[in-house]
């Protein structure tokens, strides 16, 4: 990429960042609080001290893979919103798999989870990608919709068969046991799903990239009329990529379950779908962009709980910024190629 | 009305990175003229009258109209002082009539329209133009003469007094160009507009315009008035010393013994167009190996579709195709196997990338195969480079950047790029449609030198065109379609120009 076209990949979404925090203060001190104390608060309870740094890691691991969730699609023109409804059903895949199989080596168990979980996971959002190629079902709207599915399918389970008699005001399934629960890497309080989001965001950018089938999926979202008269296959690019995306948030699932939760109940649904959106928004769909994206936003995630506590602020201020931030992004895009210095100029 | 503007061109500059699109251009468009823009593809043809129009900002120069210095920041300004761009595709918005289209085109449009007087307005607009045009037709129902008669009346009723057209005729026929461009012409003459227009076809030039002035690799090589100059001495001002390739011959067939000789067979095809009617129906047609069988017919018969059925964009709704006696669906492994290769119209929106590379683009056909990827699933970038490198050498692909996007070549060196990859080695079955649109002539005729090269070792070639002589000097043999049938056929030896031209009218 030439250097003033990455430039303006890194400027613009930055500049939009900074002007919905600045939105953001205007909104903050409508309600009479100090934005500047908010904007400390925040990096505060972000990166200010090592317990913040590992609580926005913490934040962060299931971003990555949810985020993956929405950029893979995009390369094929396609804008997946539901893949909150891919990690609810891998976690409880997951849950489902490690009961059945209890009693076997926990790393038996643990790739159990994963496997299955990322299984379920893909499956969920490639029936939305089936929906659109064969049905011409609009892909965003089936994805949100299957989320709704996703939560009522939990809530029937965990409500009904799965649920285990002795949780009595908040119905969960059975704990999944601490031998087979996923531990902390090595030196810090902070689950291997980090490191697994990393790692899948790489795999997905050399995916995308260094390999003919990214190259078809990056055919089929820059031109669909090219890509049939090339021969490629749209309608089964189109599901193996859902499939894909949906394995990765059905992996954050499995590690909300089998390093957070050990057991499947409503706190499952964190809406961390929700934010990979605007994580892979803000990313422009660059799987390598994903991880300091995802650093950022899990940062902000991470310090919602310390506005609360200190300045008072309900917890739903950090949506109030995600919100702002995701309607000045995608009102930046607009900026892309109308800005003079990023042009190509004389050498 | 009012009267003809003329502009200025002083010492303009316009760089594109380390490219030089436009050199120190410094040109006198005098008002009541028809003036002609030539050059070869990527000379910087368009660049300059976007430029002109506010739609690049150049780097240096400056642009004078009636003596004053003026800036054009944007589209805007230019309209804002009666200077209007033609463009080379449509942007008529396609259901709404001819009149909704015209009122919807100025600058402000009122809340509320009142169409009675709208109307009115449009209709005394309309008596004092040449133009016949049914207002009441959607732009739809229209032919592509008619539609562009239309972009231009739009220019005209938004009281534009200095036309910019680049490349209006490369979608016409003969026929509806010679209309369009006459009726210009007297406008010109009688002091109504100015107008500029980018052309590759000489032809015209002689025939309608009075002024010419030539680009060579963005600077200005020579202008002149038409009439002291014949089509040869354009032409060599355009090519500067290059020389044109010599034509080939149409060798008598030979035929490879190893390729059987029905390259393709096509069945009782039938296919819908977009909007589910009927647009092929039970079409039965051969090529033998070694063969050119062109299609004439005027543009909106069913040749589209034909060709993107063909080519795997559109799906049949009966009848089959067989390649090499086999049956045929457009999967990329036939392809691959068969040697099935397409150059469909308008290849940017056909079949390219657009924000792809060009080297990503020139191995769209090939990038799963050795030697571009190892072991079918890794992209060997190194090869797709020197891949591209040898192509853009060979086809004369300008710039010579792999990595620029192909958006950013110029029309006709999309069409270059498109051919490189599509003429490959191993093609022999190929599908081609309107090849040459675009094109500067020395790429005319190295396309059809080699369409030509390719029939004689023995590939299947289908051929179709809305240009004739394009049609009548390839062809072996000649095949009308009316109404998505095939009417008439007959060999090159026996085609009468006549004949043909009733057929493609539907008698
Ligand atoms: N937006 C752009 N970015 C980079 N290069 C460009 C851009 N637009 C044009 N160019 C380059 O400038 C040169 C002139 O292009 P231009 O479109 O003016 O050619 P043209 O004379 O109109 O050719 P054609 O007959 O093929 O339409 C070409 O080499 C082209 O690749
Ligand atoms: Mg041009």
């Amino acid at each position: 990429m030439p250097f003033r076209a990455g430039l303006e990949a890194v400027l613009i979404p930055l500049a939009a960042l900074i002007f919905s925090m600045v939105l953001f203060g205007a909104v903050i001190s409508l309600v009479g609080v100090d934005p500047l104390a908010v904007y400390a608060l925040i990096y505060k309870g972000a990166f200010g001290t090592w317990f913040s740094w590992q609580n926005t890691l913490r934040q962060t691991a299931p971003l990555l893979l949810t985020a993956l969730c929405v950029a893979l699609p995009a390369q094929l023109g396609l804008v997946v919103i539901g893949g909150e409804g891919a990690l609810v059903l891998g976690g409880l895949a997951a849950v489902a798999i490690a009961l059945a199989v209890e009693g076997a080596p926990p790393v038996f168990v643990q790739f159990s989870m994963m496997l299955v979980g990322m299984t379920v996971g893909g499956l969920w959002i490639a029936l939305a990608g089936v929906l659109r190629h064969y049905r011409g079902v609009n892909e965003t709207i089936s994805s949100l919709l299957l989320f709704y599915i996703a939560v009522a399918i939990m809530n029937h389970l965990v409500e009904g068969i799965m649920r285990d008699p002795a949780s009595l005001n908040k119905p969960s399934t059975r704990h999944i046991g601490d031998a087979n629960m996923i531990g902390a890497i090595p030196g810090m309080d902070v689950h291997w799903g980090l490191v697994f989001g990393v790692v899948a965001c790489i795999v997905v950018y050399i995916l995308i990239f260094h390999t003919t089938i990214g190259f078809s999926f990056r055919v089929v979202g820059g031109n669909l009329r090219a890509a049939k008269m090339a021969g490629l296959p749209v309608g089964r690019l189109i599901v193996i990529s859902c499939f894909i995306a949906g394995g990765a948030a059905g992996l954050a699932g499995v590690f909300e379950i089998a390093a957070v939760h050990g057991q499947a109940n409503a706190s499952l649904i964190a809406k961390y779908g929700f934010t990979g959106i605007l994580v892979a928004f803000i990313a422009r769909h660059n799987p390598l962009a994903i991880i300091p994206v995802a650093l950022l936003l899990g940062g902000i995630e991470a310090s919602g709980g310390l506005l609360q506590r200190r300045l008072d602020l309900p917890d739903a201020t950090k949506l109030v910024l995600q919100g702002i931030a995701f309607v000045v992004i995608l009102a930046s895009e607009a900026l892309f190629g109308r800005i003079r210095f990023f042009q190509a100029r004389p050498a | 009305m009012s009267s003809a503007i003329g502009i200025d061109i002083v010492g303009m500059t316009k760089r594109f990175g380390p490219l030089v699109a436009l050199d120190h251009v410094t040109l006198k468009v005098a008002p009541g003229r028809v003036h002609a823009l030539l050059g070869e593809n990527g000379a910087g043809k368009s660049t300059l009258v976007k430029c002109v129009i506010g739609y690049y900002q150049a780097d240096q120069g400056d642009l004078f109209l009636a003596g004053q210095r003026r800036k054009m920041l944007s589209p805007r300004d230019a309209h804002a002082v009666g200077i209007g761009m033609v463009y080379q595709h449509f942007t008529l918005v396609p259901n709404m009539t001819v009149a909704e289209n015209l009122v919807m085109a100025r600058a402000s449009v009122p809340f509320k329209i009142n169409w009675r007087r709208e109307r009115e307005k449009i209709d005394s607009f309309l008596q004092k133009t040449p133009f016949g045009v049914r207002l009441d037709d959607p732009v739809t129902d229209l032919a592509a003469g008619e539609k562009q008669k239309v972009e231009i009346l739009k220019q005209l009723y938004l009281e534009r007094r200095f036309l910019i057209l680049d490349e209006p005729t490369s979608v016409l026929t003969p026929g509806e160009a010679d209309e369009v461009l006459g009726i210009l012409k007297d406008m010109a003459t009688n002091g109504d507009i100015t107008v500029l227009m980018i052309t590759h076809k000489l032809r015209e030039v002689s025939a309608f315009a009075e002024r010419v002035a030539v680009l060579r690799s963005g600077r200005l090589v020579g202008e002149g008035d038409v009439s002291d100059l014949d089509v040869h001495d354009m032409a060599s001002m355009m090519i500067g010393s290059r020389t044109l390739p010599t034509p080939v011959d149409r060798e008598a067939r030979a035929f490879p013994p190893t390729t059987s000789r029905q390259g393709l067979q096509i069945r009782g095809l039938s296919a819908d167009d977009d909007a589910g009617a009927k647009a092929l129906r039970e079409v039965d047609l051969t090529v033998q190996a070694g063969e050119i069988v062109g299609i004439a017919g005027v543009s909106g018969n069913g040749q589209r579709e034909l060709v993107e059925t063909l080519a795997g964009q559109r799906n049949a709704s009966g009848g089959k195709i067989l390649v090499h006696g086999e049956t045929y669906q457009a999967t990329r492994r036939e392809m691959a196997a068969k040697g099935v290769f397409c150059l469909p119209e308008e290849p940017l929106r056909n079949a390219c990338v657009p924000a792809m590379s060009v080297a990503e683009n020139l191995s769209l056909r090939a990038f799963d195969r050795r030697p571009l990827a190892w072991r079918q699933w890794w992209l060997r970038k190194g090869a797709i480079r020197q891949m591209a490198r040898q192509q853009i050498a060979r086809y004369n692909i300008k710039p010579p950047i792999p990595e620029m996007p192909i958006a950013s070549l110029s029309g006709g060196n999309v069409q270059r790029a498109v051919l490189a990859r599509e003429l490959a080695p191993e093609v022999t079955l190929l599908v081609v449609a309107n090849p040459c649109f675009g094109l500067d002539i020395v790429a005319v005729a190295e396309v059809r030198r080699a369409l030509l090269e390719a029939r004689n070792r023995g590939v299947s070639v289908l051929l179709v065109s809305e240009d004739l002589d394009e049609i009548l000097e390839l062809s072996d043999r000649v095949v009308v379609m009316f109404n998505g049938k095939l009417v008439y056929e007959t060999p090159i030896e026996d085609a009468d120009l006549a004949v043909i031209g009733r057929r493609m009218a539907g008698h």
